[in-house]
Formats: structure tokens, sequence, C-alpha cells
């Protein structure tokens, strides 16, 4: 009940008021049938939103993986002060991600950021870089803060899947003569596999549907030369000079459609099973 | 047996692991925890410093007074009152309506079960960013916008499928001659989840719990549509009223958020080893 009200009853307005006229204030002026549509998939700037996305979604949740498989291998050994550094890692997750992306604009900042002066005084880089304003940097560092705080979840997701392989799984690989990266690839890669399963489902849908980091790196852009489809949806609601809901609401329902196929995708490339969930 | 294992560097490597794996750690660490130490040092500088440039890494100013001034402030107060309020209920309501159905889910093989847990996956795909229209209207017709009432209910929606997902692993793990052995000793079906189930399920139930309560707590766009009172607020929303277009705390913001933090991480630490034999428990079999 309470689901239905609250995801499917909007759900079903969003698919009603995507087929609805609206004026620049939000009231409904009649029906429009699929007018709404056309223009979504008509709009200039519909390539470039579809591009980002790709982008954003397959680097933080490829990257999230990698590194998160690498950290919960590394969480999972007993080592001095790990309690501690299992703390450090939760802290991205704790926090909220409009706090974060608001301090992560300041941490990027050209000339008030720290970022630049770590970098310099490191002679990593020669001069500062704007990365923010320059085109070729936003996109990248919005992929940093995405995976910062996408990695506390999966690794913890993956460190419980390693407690549950059982000891004497790694030890008879081992009698067997595997080497440690055979053993790893042979013997625990699949045993992970339903932990993998769930964090890559589960990253996928928050990421895609991720709006604050993008929102608010990108708040100088008056365009759509970083958005993403949530992003886009919201910025043709509220604030680009189209305004209108009801385009807003079908660009929302081709985006609950692309995420379904990618995750459809997903399931069949890895040939999901009832019992792996 | 051993002796086949052993290998030439083995020896040199154990001594070598006692110093490297807490080094890499606290490496680790260091970049996990480098942006929010950034945020406490700002928070403890005079909001203007936090524009300086250059920037500097230590404030030249150390000073408590952001701290001060959010908890002295009547609207933080009210804010932090409503994140509090709403967290808790919302949590309480999942788990409430979450663990009977994720019993059910996982006890009765009733048609369409696959097709169910798929559903409720899918529930999770609709971004609260496109709901957002539609929740806004459905509680302005029940003229429940601006009450907490919305707030709470939205939320508990938003997290009452992923909480049965993780639990119903939970409960399909649990062997069924360990019901009706209970229930053979004359507790009636209610009496077995209390007593019998419920127990064995406890790291389920955590770590579906702290993943409500970080999501609650974290929620953002509900909550800046649904709450235009200022004091009904929650903190997500409320403390970014500290750097406007006009006012420029900086150190109030990043104070505030410190504040915010705070309850979550001793959430975690009172439960993080529940939360680690918990999380994919159910479902790796």
């Amino acid at each position: 009940m309470l689901i239905f009200g609250v995801v499917i009853y909007p759900a079903i307005e969003l698919v009603r008021a995507s087929t609805g006229e609206y004026s620049i204030t939000g009231l409904r002026r009649g029906s429009n049938g699929v007018e709404n549509y056309a223009n979504v998939l008509s709009h200039p700037a519909l390539g470039t939103v579809l591009v980002n996305t790709l982008i954003w979604v397959v680097a933080v949740v490829a990257i999230t993986i990698l590194l998160s498989l690498g950290l919960a291998q590394f969480l999972s050994k007993d080592f001095w002060g790990r309690r501690a550094v299992r703390w450090a890692v939760l802290v991205p997750w704790a926090a909220s991600l409009v706090i974060t992306s608001r301090l992560f604009t300041l941490i990027f900042d050209y000339y008030h950021g720290i970022l630049n002066v770590l970098l310099t005084k490191l002679h990593i880089i020669s001069e500062p870089v704007d990365w923010l304003g320059d085109d070729t940097w936003t996109m990248p560092s919005m992929i940093l803060v995405g995976v910062l705080v996408s990695i506390p979840f999966t690794a913890y997701v993956l460190l419980a899947g390693l407690n549950a392989i059982p000891g004497e799984v790694h030890e008879a690989a081992r009698i067997d003569g595997a080497g440690p990266w055979q053993a790893w690839r042979r013997v625990t890669l699949p045993l992970l596999r339903p932990a993998l399963l769930v964090s890559a489902v589960l990253n996928m849908i928050y990421v895609f549907n991720s709006f604050p980091i993008i929102w608010t790196l990108n708040d100088r852009n008056p365009g759509y030369t970083h958005d993403t489809t949530i992003t886009f949806m919201y910025k043709l609601a509220f604030k680009s000079a189209d305004r209108d809901v009801g385009m807003s609401a079908a660009a929302g329902v081709f985006n609950v459609l692309l995420i379904l196929v990618a995750v459809v995708l997903y399931l069949r490339l890895v040939k999901w099973r009832e019992e792996d969930a | 047996m051993s002796t086949v294992i052993a290998r030439p560097q083995a020896g040199g490597w154990r001594r070598a692991r006692r110093f490297v794996l807490p080094v890499a750690g606290l490496l680790v660490a260091i970049v996990f925890l480098a942006p929010y130490v950034v945020m406490l040092l700002d928070s403890l500088r005079p909001g203007s410093e936090a524009l300086q440039s250059p920037p500097s890494f230590l404030p030249h100013h150390w000073t408590l007074g952001a701290y001060g001034d959010i908890l002295g402030d009547s609207r933080f107060q009210n804010w932090l009152k409503t994140s509090l309020l709403v967290a808790f209920a919302s949590t309480a309501i999942v788990i409430l309506v979450a663990i009977p159905a994720a019993y059910f889910t996982a006890r009765f093989k009733f048609p369409g079960r696959t097709a169910f847990l798929f559903l409720v996956l899918v529930t999770q795909m609709f971004a609260p960013t496109s709901l957002v229209v539609g929740i806004y209207r459905e509680f302005f017709e029940l003229s429940m916008v601006n009450t907490y009432g919305a707030l709470i209910l939205t939320n508990s929606a938003f997290n009452l499928a992923f909480a049965v997902w993780i639990m119903h692993g939970f409960f399909a793990a649990l062997p069924k001659e360990l019901e009706e052995a209970a229930e053979l000793d004359g507790n009636g079906r209610v009496g077995t989840m209390m007593r019998v189930m419920l127990p064995l399920t406890l790291p389920g139930v955590v770590t579906a719990t702290i993943f409500t309560f970080i999501a609650v707590w974290n929620e953002y766009v509900v909550a800046l549509t649904l709450m235009q009172d200022d004091d009904k607020k929650p903190l997500t929303v409320g403390i970014n009223s500290y750097v406007t277009g006009y006012e420029q705390n900086w150190d109030q913001l990043f104070a505030a958020s410190i504040v915010a933090i705070v309850p979550v991480v001793i959430l975690f630490a009172v439960i993080e080893k529940h939360l680690v034999g918990g999380l994919t428990a159910g479902s790796v079999k």
C-alpha cells in the first residue's frame, strides 16, 4: 500500500504529466499527446546528455567496483588498526551527498581550492587547473566524487561477501598448487558473484539517478554540456528556457526505461537467476 | 601438507606485512578522510577564511565560533529535530512493515514470486527527482504539504523495497524445521517469529536498519520540495541556507555538516560488526 501510494501513484502522475501541456507556471492546459516525447527526442542537447550519462554511469560503476574489490580484499586482512581504517572508509557514506558535493566545489575551486595547492606543491601539476570550469576536467572531477561516495557501500557489500567464503576453500586451492592470483581468480571471484551482482545492480541504479553531485559541481554551466539524464530532466522543468513540466515528465519516463534496459541487459549478461538474489 | 605450500618468499613477507599493512591502511584512511578533514578545518576557521586566495591548509585563526553559532541557532535546532524525528520514524515503519513482508516472500512460494522481487527492484529505479512533482501534488491534495507525516511516509516507501529485498535473503536462509519445532512447542505464528526467527535474522534486520536510516538522514530532493516551512526542514535542506548568494557562512555550513555526520558515524560504530556479517549473508547460498 505504502509503496503504491508513494511510488506507483506518482509514477502514474508522471506518465499522465508526460502527455500534458503545461504553461510556464506549471498549470495544466490540456493534453498534448505524444508531443512531449517527440520534443524530448528532438531536443538538441539529447545526444550530449546521453553520452554524458553513459560515461558517468559506466566510469563510476566500473572504477568503484574495481577499487572496492581491492579495498575489500585489503580490509578482510587482519592488521593493526583495521577497525579504524574501516571506520574511515565509511565516512563518505555517512556524510550527506549534498554537503559532500558542496565541499568539493570548494576543494576543486580554481582560486580558493586546496586541491590545486596540494598538487602544485607535490609537483604533480605545474600550474593550477580549473577543475570545474575547464570542460576537459569537469567530468573527471565529477567522476572522482562519484567514485568516492560509492566505494563505502560497495566495499562493504564485497567485504561481507568475502567474509562469507569459508577459509577451507582457499586452503584447498593452495594445496592444489594454485598461486595467489590464480586462486583468487578461480576460487574467490566466482564465490563473490552474488555480492558483486548485488553491488553492481544497486550501484547502476543509484549512480544513474544520482543528482546532487552533477547538479552542484556543474553549477556554473548554463547549458547541458555536462548534464546526465537526471539533471537534464530537472532543468527541463525548473531551470532552462524551456520550463516545461510535460517535457520533463516525458524525460523522466525515458529515464526509468533507460535504467530498466541497462539493468536487464546487465542481468542478461551475467545470467541472473532468482536464487542469486 | 603445509610444507608443500611454503614458498621461498613467504617468511620475508610475513615479517614485512606487519608493517606494510598498517601503513597501507593509514594511506587508505587518509584518502577517504582527507575531504572531510578539509571540512573540519574549514569549520574551525572564520567563514571569510574559506574563500581566501591562496588557500591554506590550517586556519590562521582557530575558533569554535561556528559551533557556538549553529548550536545556539533556533533554526538549526529545528532542522536537527526534524531530521531525528523523520529518520527514526521512517526507519521504524520500514522495519516493522518489511519484516513480515520479507518473511512472507521467503516462506511462501506464491505464484509470481520472482516477478514480485524484480518489481521491488524496479521501484528502486524511479528517481525521486522524477517522482517529486507527483508526490507534491498528491500531498497537496491531501493538504499534507509541510507536514512531518508526508516526509515520513515518502521516505518509508522509498526504502521499504530495499529492506524487503535484504531481509528476504535472511529469512530464506533459515531452516524450515526450526520453525516447525517452535510451533510444536506451542508457539503461535507470531510467537514463533518474535521468539525464534527474529533473533536469528538479527544481522539482516540490523543491515536494513542502517541502510534505511542513512538513506532517510541524507534524503534531499523530496524534503526540499515538500518542506517549505523553514523551521520544518531537515538538516540536509536547512543547512544550505548558511551559504547562499547573500550569506557566505562556510564555517557554519561545515560545522553543521560535521554535526550531521556524527549520529550516523555513532550508529555505524555501534553495529559495524553486524553490518559486515549481514550485508550479503542472505544472498550467498
